[in-house]
């Protein structure tokens, strides 16, 4: 914020009150002989479209501003016109990379006001999915992460891994990627015996692989030279920004929507709060490594103890259903953090108004603060380290 | 270079160099995990888990006929409106048909009017809307949409992907008319059935 | 009509090293990309030619095909002159280059100054590159480029001095002559840390990962060679290639005893032999480590391969004086 306000005192240009972000606020330079780079909209480590307008002096950044919207693609203005049956499609697309913890705070806020019961096997079924889609999701950042710190071959040996993980999500959801997996009331489909037998296979493998990242990546002294003492968030600046998730835990804060906020059935399972509080890159790092470890735990004790039932409930709502007036609040803990759904509802067949609360966003917002005074190459490796989705941070 | 540090830990610094270069060189004399497409491709367990394009079911005695009564369930609850379905008008009556009911409805008698055949008369899919979420799988009252096992399409028209799903059944049961019963039998095996 | 002898010797030099070049550098790709894709447990190249062999002449069929893009504001000059900069100086530096006891293409008993002072053109080719594509992140890799190249020539330097402290002089066939053909009797076991920095020195001078900061492209999209398309940048991706060949074969004839082998089987297939072992080692390096920031290239080059390689060689003529 404070950037921002800095940005608008010292605005060079009064009389362009009418242009454009780039023209009102970075046409002319602040101090003489900079470069304002456009970082983006296409640019292999933004991952994706988003562009973020760099004041460099040198290789240091003065200040850099990421611009949004390019990828918006109004999610929550769909939510008004469909049903509230037709809308879940939508929720796997938010999030491509932790779609079964969106169609979770999807389903969770329906229920929640609507007061559904959800079967406890479904319930099971939803903690295995969501946690093993969380795995998936922190391995693709480990390899996009090491991209743009240019190491080529680790993003495949995550693929490797990550690639099993889909082969088991396909088997009772159909689609490798964007999930339309939970159902209002329960889930799509039953997890048969092949897919538990190879989730009972691939948790003994992931952690037979995790030292071999450990001893490829992590340990690795020119990595450590890329991370350690980068980016440095302190937890004063995580709350100001509302940064969630691995960043936030990466600053010390033992903050996961699981313990916090419990839902579902998490209450049930042994498993820790991975934190560090060296509040740089490196804790963001371990933490998400950790993280994977921690959900391994989950889906092994949820596969453990998943008991006999319906995967949907009986009383599952019907596509033309009407859910009673009122509103609602749900959060998950996604892969980035917490994943709200604020739901206010008309007693008509589809939404009055759904507001998408998405981690990303707060954690981009932490950026523009972090990157000021570092190099080209850490504004990367911060960026990275934020775990950005940006169809999520526009939604 | 921040903190100095002590000659140990240098050594395990440089080390780790070492260490890198040996789990990739490990790797190197490995097997590969990826498969030559198009000389082999996956598995069927693999491939019969993924969800393709919709298709039509057919009923058990008569494959080429689908099991849809034209009800419009899918269409309605299509989040992406990609199936347009159409129903069949009533019969004509022939001249002598109309007589007999005219003539009967003259009487002050009740006429039965012939009715609609229940199935469709066309079914159309617009795969390139499709965001594959199984909503008209679930919801049909008959059972007669499954998931298909095309994983392999490309093409360089999307009027490739604009199906006309009665022809693609018809096609079907053309092609293996014996085969056509099991394949109906297994299309729950998805475990979309019912919900 | 008189033509010297001398001449014609190295215009057929040079029309053989053009030859050696060009299919060296396709076979080299090809290497690259399949050890790359071995370290990645995937096949590499498969489909043009046998097990993917004719790739690399398919890929450069394309570059040649494609359209000389000159961007707005470029100077197009500057832009032109770069790639062929970068290019050129590579059949000087290749002709003292001692493949076999008698295949060089110059004896020259300047080889290894001859090899150094053209060398450093490539830092001009980056450096006009960069500046006369009229882009930003072009300028940025170029000036990664200078600072870089200019930094890792002076520790490079110095470790090939210390060699040629011990043999007494700067040609190449000589140096390799003076070695025996066992691997203890290499320069390698005499200067073990002169080989290490010249070899990390020689990794920086290539601009190869970790090292390859001036195309960076998670950073600088792609850095110099941002805004040239078709053979321009073919010819960038040639010099490349061409140039680890040439930091190879130095450090092949200068540390492991060049044409030399055991049981009196001197000969150019022990050369190429060295020269591609050295090769994928460099492979294996880019396939392997992230890449490293700038600030720490230069602290690496400044605090520590400079020191060392003045310290080593001290030590060198100290023990030569004795």
């Amino acid at each position: 914020m404070s950037v921002q306000r800095e940005i608008c005192d010292v605005n060079p240009f009064p009389e362009h009150v009418a242009g454009d972000f780039y023209s009102n606020y970075f046409e002319k330079g602040q101090a003489e002989n900079t470069l304002i780079i456009n970082m983006g909209p296409q640019h292999p480590s933004t991952h994706g479209v988003l562009r973020v307008l760099v004041e460099v002096d040198g290789e240091y950044i003065l200040r850099a501003e990421p611009v949004l919207g390019y990828l918006h693609r109004m999610h929550e203005k769909i939510a008004e016109l469909k049903t509230y049956y037709q809308y879940m499609p939508n929720m796997g697309r938010v999030d491509y990379l932790h779609a079964m913890a969106w169609n979770w705070a999807y389903a969770g806020a329906v229920e929640r006001l609507a007061g559904i019961e959800v079967p406890e096997r479904a319930e099971y079924l939803r903690v295995i999915a969501s946690e093993l889609n969380r795995i998936s999701s922190h391995l693709l950042w480990w390899g996009a992460y090491l991209l743009d710190l240019g190491a080529f071959t680790p993003i495949m040996y995550a693929f490797d891994d990550r690639e099993r993980i889909l082969d088991i999500l396909q088997r009772p959801s159909g689609s490798r990627l964007t999930y339309s997996y939970f159902r209002l009331g329960g889930v799509a489909a039953d997890f048969d015996d092949i897919a538990l037998a190879k989730i009972r296979e691939f948790i003994p493998h992931l952690r037979g692989r995790l030292p071999m990242y450990k001893d490829l990546v992590t340990d690795n002294v020119i990595l450590r030279g890329r991370v350690e003492e980068i980016g440095v968030l302190p937890l004063e600046m995580c709350r100001r920004y509302g940064a969630t998730g691995p960043v936030v835990r990466g600053s010390g804060l033992a903050y996961d929507v699981r313990r916090a906020e419990p839902y579902s059935i998490y209450d049930r399972f042994e498993y820790e709060i991975p934190t560090d509080t060296e509040c740089d890159a490196m804790a963001r790092y371990s933490v998400r490594l950790a993280e994977i470890e921690q959900s391994l735990r989950i889906v092994e004790q949820a596969v453990a103890a998943l008991p006999e039932g319906d995967f949907l409930s009986k009383g599952a709502p019907k596509p033309r259903w009407k859910p009673p007036k009122g509103e609602s609040y749900f959060a998950v803990e996604g892969a980035r953090g917490k994943i709200g759904i604020y739901l206010v509802s008309d007693g008509s067949n589809s939404p009055y108004r759904l507001k998408l609360r998405a981690p990303g966003f707060s954690n981009l917002s932490l950026f523009s603060e972090a990157s000021k005074g570092t190099l080209l190459a850490d504004a990367v490796s911060i960026l990275g380290s934020l775990d950005l989705v940006i169809p999520e941070i526009d939604r | 270079m921040s903190a100095p540090t002590s000659i140990t830990e240098k050594i395990t610094r440089l080390w780790s160099l070492i260490v890198g270069l040996k789990v990739t060189g490990k790797y190197f004399t490995k097997p590969q995990v990826t498969l030559h497409y198009p000389r082999k491709t996956l598995d069927d367990e693999n491939l019969l888990t993924y969800r393709g394009h919709i298709e039509l079911v057919g009923l058990p005695k008569k494959p080429g006929t689908p099991k849809c009564i034209s009800c419009g369930m899918c269409q309605a609850v299509c989040p992406s409106n990609c199936i347009t379905l159409t129903k069949r008008k009533p019969p004509k009556p022939t001249e002598a048909e109309k007589k007999a009911m005219e003539e009967a409805e003259a009487r002050g008698e009740k006429v039965k009017k012939p009715s609609a055949p229940k199935d469709p008369a066309s079914f159309n899919l617009d795969y390139t809307l499709c965001s594959l979420c199984g909503c008209c799988v679930e919801n049909c009252p008959v059972e007669s949409i499954r998931f298909s096992n095309d994983i392999y399409l490309a093409g360089t028209d999307p009027n490739a992907f604009r199906y006309d799903l009665l022809q693609r059944l018809k096609e079907q049961a053309a092609a293996k008319p014996g085969a056509q019963k099991a394949q109906a039998a297994s299309g729950g095996e998805t475990g979309e059935g019912e919900a | 009509m008189d033509v010297p002898f001398e001449l014609v010797r190295i215009v057929i030099a040079i029309l053989a090293l053009a030859a050696f070049v060009g299919v060296n550098a396709v076979i080299l790709v090809w290497v690259e990309r399949k050890a790359a894709g071995f370290i990645q447990r995937r096949p590499g190249p498969y489909e043009v030619g046998p097990q993917g062999l004719l790739q690399t002449v398919a890929d450069a069929a394309k570059l040649v095909g494609k359209q000389l893009f000159t961007p707005a504001g470029a100077d197009p000059v500057l832009f032109w002159l770069a790639p062929l900069l970068a290019f050129l100086p590579i059949f000087v530096l290749l002709l003292p280059m001692p493949f076999g006891p008698t295949a060089t293409g110059m004896e020259v008993n300047l080889g290894l100054l001859l090899i150094l002072a053209f060398a450093g053109l490539n830092v001009l080719s980056l450096c006009l590159a960069g500046w006369g594509s009229n882009n930003k992140w072009s300028l940025l890799g170029a000036a990664r480029a200078v600072s870089q190249a200019v930094a890792y020539e002076i520790p490079l330097l110095l470790s090939v001095l210390a060699i040629a402290f011990m043999s007494g002089g700067m040609d190449l066939s000589a140096i390799v002559r003076e070695q025996g053909g066992w691997p203890w009797q290499w320069n390698l076991v005499l200067q073990p840390v002169a080989f290490i920095i010249y070899f990390v020195a020689a990794i920086a001078e290539t601009n190869r990962a970790p090292f390859d900061l001036p195309e960076a492209e998670s950073e600088l999209t792609a850095g110099f060679h941002t805004e040239y398309s078709g053979m321009g940048f073919g010819l960038f991706f040639l010099a490349e290639y061409a140039e680890m060949i040439v930091v190879c074969g130095v450090a092949a004839a200068l540390f492991l005893g060049g044409w030399r082998g055991p049981f009196g089987t001197d000969g150019w297939w022990w050369f190429l032999a060295k020269l591609y072992a050295l090769l994928l080692s460099m492979i294996w390096f880019r396939w392997t480590y992230p890449r490293i920031r700038f600030d720490q290239l230069l602290v690496l080059n400044w605090k520590w391969l400079m020191p060392l390689a003045m310290i080593n060689l001290l030590v060198t003529a100290f023990i030569m004086k004795l």
